[in-house]
C-alpha cells in the first residue's frame, strides 16, 4: 500500500461513478423502448383494432382481432401439453432431486430452456407440418408447448422447495402417507408458487414468433380450426414491421403495445399469484 | 429435502403401535409406490422430449446432409437454394461476429450493473433496478426487432456509423457505407437482450461470495473498491464466466429482433456496418418458402448446428456456476 489514501479514495470513486454509469445505460433502451411502443401505438388503438380482421393496404381500419384470439388459442392448446409435463417435472425435482436420474433430468431441463426457439420450430415442423402437408395452429402449439415445458420444469421446481421442510415433517409425523402428504400438505402450499411458474411460462409462450413463423404461419382471417393456419399477435407484428407500408408500420406499433400489455399483465398476475400464496414470502 | 426412505413408519396413524403383517401400512406403501413411479413416468418426459428434439432433427436434416457431406456443408461459403448449393459458412460467422459484439457491449454494463446494485449503491435502488431488469427480460424479442428496425438502425445511419468510420475507420471493422442494418445493429440489439441474463446471474454469483471473504480485505483497510477487486472478483470469476456464457448462449439463437436489423444477406465481410446473416435469421426467413426436400434438410441441418453451439454453451455455463456455487458450499460446511 505505497499509495496515499487519497488516490485510492479517488479510484474508489471513479469506480463506484462507472459502475453506477452502467446502470444508466443498461436503463436507457428499456425507457427508450417502453415509450416509443406506448407513445407510437397508443394513437392506433381503438375498439375496431381489438375486433376486426387486418385489412389490405390503403383500406382504413382493420385491427388484430384474429391474431390475438390466435396468440390465446395456441398459448391454450399448448398449456394443454406443457402444463402437466412441466409442472409434472417440476414436482418430480423437487422431491426426488438429489436421485441420480433426477439430477441428470434437472441438467437436461436447463440446457433444454437454452435451445433457441427457432430449433423447437424446426422439430414441430418436421413432426406435424410435414406429415400433414400443411400450416397449422396445432404444429404452433405443439412448438409453444416444446418451448415451455424446460422453464416451466425449472420455476415448477424451485417454488415447491420453498415450501418448508418442517410442513411435511409434520404432515408424516401424524401418520400422513408419504404420497398424500405430497399431495395434499407439499403441492397445496406451493400452489401460489406453481400458478405464478405456469402464469410466466404462459407470458413466454404469448411473446414467441420464431417458433410460429413456419408452424402456424399467419392468417388474416377469423379462424380457430387447429388443421389450418392461425395468425398470433407477434407474427402479425413481425409482417407488419418488416413490410414496406407506413400504415402497416403503424399497426405493427400498436400490436406491440397490445403485445406488451398482454406480457406485462401475465408477469404482474404471477407476481400477485405468488404474493398471496407462500405466506406472506416477498 | 429428502422424503423419509421408511414411509411405513409413517402409516402409524393415531396412537396404536404399527399393525404388523400387510394392514394398512401395506395399502400405504402401494400408494407411495404409485406417486413414485408417476413421477419417474413425468419426469422422464423431459427426457423424451430431448430425444425427439435431437431424433426429429436429424431425421429432416439427413437428405441435405446425405447429398452435400457434413464438411463441405460446415465450410462451405455459399448459399444458393436456387441452384442447390448450401455452405453453412456465411450464417456461422454472422452469428459469431453478432454474438461476440453483443457481448463485448453486455459484458461490461450488466458486470457494473450488477457490482453496483449488489456491492456499491445505495439498498433503495435494488428493488427498482431488478424490476426494471426484469422487465426487460420480459420483452418479446419481436418488440426488441421493432425497436430496433424504426429507432436504432436510423441512428446508425446517421450519426453513430459515420462518426465511427472518422475515428476508428482505421480499423477495418468500421469502414464502408452506413447502411444502419448489419452485424453492429444485430450486436447492439442482442447486447440489450442479453443483458438481463448477465446481469441477474452475476447479482446471484456476487451473493455467494462469503462475508469473511468482504470483510478481512476491508479489515486490512481496503477501500470499498480495491474490497472488490481483491475479494470478491476473483471468487466469484467462474461464476461471471458463466453468466457470460449463458448471456452467450442466448445470444447465438436469438431469432426475431435479429433478422429483423441484421439485413439479411448471406456473405462474409470484415466491416460490421454492412449486412449479414445468422443462422437462427436465416431459419425464419427461408423456411415457410423452402422447397425440397435437400433445402428443408440444409435448413434443419443449421437448426442442428445450432441446437449443437447452444448445448455446449449451456452445458459449459451450468459446469461454471455449480463450481463457484459447491466452492462455497464446501467452505460453509468445513
Amino acid at each position: 500500500m505505497g499509495r496515499r489514501l487519497s488516490s485510492r479514495l479517488v479510484v474508489n470513486h471513479l469506480a463506484t461513478a462507472l459502475c453506477g454509469a452502467m446502470v444508466l445505460v443498461a436503463l436507457i433502451p428499456l425507457l427508450s423502448l417502453l415509450w416509443l411502443v406506448v407513445s407510437k401505438g397508443v394513437g392506433g388503438l381503438s375498439l375496431g383494432f381489438f375486433i376486426h380482421r387486418p385489412v389490405p393496404v390503403g383500406e382504413a381500419g382493420g385491427g388484430v382481432g384474429p391474431a390475438i384470439v390466435g396468440t390465446f388459442t395456441m398459448v391454450g392448446m399448448a398449456c394443454v401439453v406443457a402444463l402437466p409435463i412441466g409442472v409434472g417435472t417440476g414436482v418430480y425435482l423437487a422431491e426426488h432431486g438429489a436421485r441420480p436420474f433426477a439430477r441428470g433430468v434437472r441438467f437436461l431441463a436447463e440446457v433444454l430452456s437454452g435451445v433457441p426457439s427457432i430449433v423447437l420450430g424446426v422439430v414441430a415442423y418436421a413432426m406435424l407440418v410435414v406429415p400433414m402437408k400443411r400450416f397449422s395452429a396445432l404444429a404452433g402449439a405443439v412448438a409453444l408447448s416444446l418451448v415451455m415445458i424446460p422453464p416451466l420444469a425449472r420455476s415448477t421446481e424451485e417454488f415447491v422447495r420453498l415450501v418448508p421442510p418442517s410442513l411435511r415433517e409434520a404432515s408424516l409425523a401424524l401418520g400422513v402417507p408419504a404420497w398424500r402428504t405430497s399431495l395434499k400438505v407439499v403441492l397445496r402450499t406451493a400452489l401460489g408458487g406453481i400458478a405464478t411458474a405456469a402464469l410466466l411460462a404462459v407470458a413466454r409462450g404469448a411473446g414467441e414468433t420464431a417458433p410460429l413463423l413456419f408452424t402456424a404461419l399467419n392468417n388474416q382471417y377469423w379462424s380457430l380450426r387447429p388443421d389450418q393456419p392461425m395468425a398470433s399477435l407477434t407474427v402479425q407484428i413481425y409482417n407488419y414491421a418488416i413490410s414496406p407500408y407506413e400504415s402497416w408500420h403503424e399497426q405493427a406499433w400498436s400490436a406491440a403495445l397490445v403485445l406488451l400489455l398482454l406480457v406485462g399483465l401475465l408477469n404482474l398476475g404471477a407476481r400477485l399469484a405468488l404474493r398471496d400464496r407462500v405466506g406472506g414470502r416477498r | 429435502m429428502r422424503r423419509p426412505t421408511d414411509t411405513g413408519t409413517a402409516s402409524a396413524a393415531g396412537l396404536a403401535p404399527p399393525p404388523p403383517g400387510p394392514g394398512p401400512g401395506a395399502a400405504v406403501a402401494t400408494g407411495d409406490r404409485i406417486w413414485d413411479i408417476g413421477l419417474v413416468a413425468i419426469g422422464s418426459g423431459v427426457v423424451l422430449v430431448a430425444g425427439l428434439i435431437v431424433f426429429e432433427l436429424s431425421r429432416t436434416a439427413a437428405p441435405a446432409i446425405d447429398s452435400i457431406g457434413i464438411v463441405p456443408f460446415v465450410t462451405g461459403s455459399d448459399w444458393d437454394p436456387v441452384s442447390d448449393r448450401f455452405g453453412a459458412l456465411p450464417f456461422l460467422y454472422g452469428t459469431v461476429v453478432t454474438s461476440a459484439v453483443a457481448l463485448t457491449l453486455a459484458l461490461p454494463v450488466s458486470v457494473g450493473l450488477a457490482l453496483f446494485l449488489a456491492e456499491m449503491g445505495p439498498a433503495f435502488l435494488r428493488r427498482p433496478v431488478s424490476f426494471a431488469i426484469e422487465t426487460l427480460a420480459a420483452i418479446p424479442s419481436v418488440v426488441y426487432g421493432l425497436w430496433g428496425l424504426f429507432v436504432l438502425v436510423p441512428v446508425l445511419r446517421s450519426p453513430v456509423e459515420p462518426f465511427l468510420a472518422r475515428t476508428l475507420g482505421f480499423l477495418p471493422l468500421f469502414r464502408g457505407p452506413p447502411i444502419g442494418l448489419g452485424y453492429l445493429a444485430a450486436g447492439i440489439v442482442l447486447a440489450i437482450m442479453i443483458l438481463p441474463t448477465i446481469a441477474s446471474v452475476t447479482l446471484d454469483v456476487l451473493r455467494t461470495v462469503p462475508l469473511p471473504l468482504r470483510e478481512g480485505a476491508l479489515a486490512l483497510g481496503a477501500t470499498r473498491w480495491e474490497m472488490i477487486r481483491i475479494s470478491v472478483l476473483p471468487y466469484a470469476r467462474p461464476g461471471i464466466v458463466g453468466a457470460a456464457l449463458l448471456g452467450l448462449g442466448r445470444a447465438l439463437g436469438e431469432t426475431m429482433a435479429v433478422a429483423m436489423v441484421i439485413g439479411n444477406s448471406p456473405g462474409i465481410h470484415a466491416s460490421l456496418f454492412s449486412p449479414g446473416y445468422t443462422l437462427p435469421a436465416v431459419l425464419a426467413n427461408e423456411f415457410s418458402e423452402a422447397t425440397g426436400a435437400v433445402h428443408v434438410g440444409a435448413l434443419a441441418g443449421l437448426g442442428l448446428v445450432l441446437l449443437g453451439l447452444t448445448v455446449l454453451l449451456n452445458a459449459a455455463a451450468r459446469l461454471m456456476l455449480v463450481l463457484t456455487t459447491q466452492r462455497f458450499m464446501r467452505r460453509a460446511a468445513a
